[in-house]
């Protein structure tokens, strides 16, 4: 069945593969329309984006709309441990394609909208490529827009406001782009990778699916050989990491999700499944599907201090939580991890992480704090040394970034 | 209990809620979190369903609102200068 994975075929190198050999390889879908939603809906595939909403339920709250529609392939990856979109659309732009495509014939959409990060420049021109292949009526259907790089610009409503406005900042809900999104229509937002799983299930149903399908993580930080990796669906998170060369030292911790994921410590996280439905029962979420591994000589409050003043600093300003309650965990996670808190830093982290959640018109604030509450628990003991100036001797290094 | 429309405030258009049918539905708080400044007035007027943080944002008491309390959710509603709170039929995801 390794046929019918994102990155069989053509090996990387050779760059992205042509319209032709896509059809050579996979054939054209078979199911299309509303047959196509009930086998996404058995397939149980959820977005890939971040979020992980069922795929189906999201077509489906569009196609139930009145007046046209319009379909907005999500392909700009703010996060900066991802790779995987990108590597998606460099080299298999045309299942990126096939699924939007599908898409919009099944919730009723004419107009496609491509959102692809400013910064992906070969995924960008290999979707461009792609689209140039395809037959004039279906590429009219098409455009492409560059996202503004910035963590918060692939958020689904900030992707919508730019569309509109050429503005890449959430907005507030209601309305939720499915009620009024791209020109005030509604409008399907889903993630490249989820596209391309549904341009695979339109071909080889939703019971190939359930058994063999797969899903694209970044494993980073402390590996031998950090890089995008396709593993088959429920694949333990400790294999994932053996794949990508082992680990280079002893592990302590899986960052898990990305920069809005959590912490888990490595003797829980190694049997844990990479699978959307295992982890959210494990009270875990697999995110965009970063794995990234803190070796045991590196200090978990420090690497939590780089990511949550990032995330402080990615914020788009908007709200006043996410502005003062965000930039408060930030400066408080700073000061332990330098060893100079104030008296009671560490029990304000667990008020004010605690208090976060919703108060912000998109997620940003939600995943910020998630990712502190599981760092408390995963470096309980680190976070009272830092508290009580007991000094570090760990290494302060930020988590590696960057795997491309 | 009076006429919807009352109960709901100044909103955007299109924002409104459609008229309950049948038996009174529950009501709670929705923030607009882009709008809110922070001025504080819905923590004075509903104190049993809204707290300040330290910077003055407000944090909802998670459920609906009272029946007994309609009236000063009402009347917080009013008094947002930024036109930034509004009460929706419940349950409400923020």
């Amino acid at each position: 069945m390794s046929g019918s994975w994102f990155l069989s075929g053509p090996a990387p190198r050779e760059g992205a593969e042509t319209g032709r050999a896509h059809i050579q390889r996979l054939g054209a879908p078979s199911l299309t329309g509303a047959a196509l939603i009930e086998a996404l809906e058995r397939s149980g595939l959820r977005g890939r984006g971040g979020a992980g909403f069922p795929v189906s339920r999201k077509w489906r709250s569009v196609a139930e709309r009145r007046g046209p529609r319009v379909v907005l392939a999500n392909g700009a990856e703010g996060e900066p441990l991802s790779s995987k979109d990108r590597v998606l659309m460099r080299h298999r732009p045309h299942l990126v394609l096939d699924g939007a495509v599908l898409a919009a014939s099944a919730v009723g959409a004419r107009q496609v909208v491509l959102y692809v990060g400013r910064e992906h420049f070969d995924a960008a021109e290999a979707m461009l490529r792609a689209l140039a292949e395809r037959p004039p009526r279906e590429r009219r259907r098409f455009r492409v827009l560059r996202a503004p790089v910035g963590y918060v610009s692939g958020e689904e409503t900030a992707a919508v406001h730019f569309v509109n406005r050429g503005i890449a900042l959430p907005t507030s809900t209601p309305p939720r782009p499915f009620e009024a999104g791209v020109g005030g229509r509604p409008t399907l937002v889903q993630n490249v990778e989820s596209l391309a799983s549904v341009a695979l299930i339109a071909r080889l149903g939703d019971g190939w699916f359930r058994d063999h399908g797969t899903l694209l993580i970044t494993v980073t930080g402390s590996v031998g050989r950090p890089g995008v990796f396709e593993v088959p669906l429920g694949t333990p998170l400790g294999e994932a990491v053996e794949r990508s060369g082992g680990r280079s030292h002893a592990i302590q911790a899986l960052l898990v999700g990305g920069y809005f994921g959590g912490w888990i410590g490595a003797g829980e996280a190694w049997n844990l499944p990479l699978h959307p439905d295992r982890l959210r029962e494990a009270g875990r979420s697999l995110g965009c599907g970063v794995v990234a591994a803190l070796p045991a000589s590196a200090c978990g409050v420090a690497a939590t201090a780089g990511i949550a003043g990032y995330l402080a600093e990615q914020s788009v300003r908007q709200c006043g939580p996410c502005v003062f309650g965000l930039g408060a965990i930030a400066a408080a996670l700073g000061r332990l991890a330098d060893g100079w808190p104030e008296p009671h830093d560490l029990v304000r982290l667990e008020r004010w992480s605690a208090e976060l959640p919703g108060r912000g018109a998109c997620r940003h604030p939600d995943g910020a704090a998630g990712l502190v509450r599981s760092a408390l628990t995963v470096f309980d003991e680190d976070f009272r040394l830092h508290q009580a100036r007991r000094g570090c001797m760990m290494d302060r290094r930020p988590v590696a970034a960057g795997a491309a | 209990m009076g006429e919807s429309s009352e109960l709901v405030g100044r909103t955007r258009p299109g924002a409104t809620p459609p008229r309950p049918r049948g038996a009174p539905p529950g009501f709670s708080l929705a923030f607009d979190r882009i709008r809110c400044d922070g001025r504080g007035y819905c923590a004075e007027l509903l104190p049993e369903k809204v707290l300040l943080d330290e910077w003055g944002y407000p944090i909802a008491t998670p459920g609906p609102v009272p029946q007994h309390l309609l009236d000063h959710a009402r009347r917080a509603v009013s008094a947002c200068p930024m036109l930034a709170l509004r009460l929706v039929e419940a349950p409400s995801s923020r």
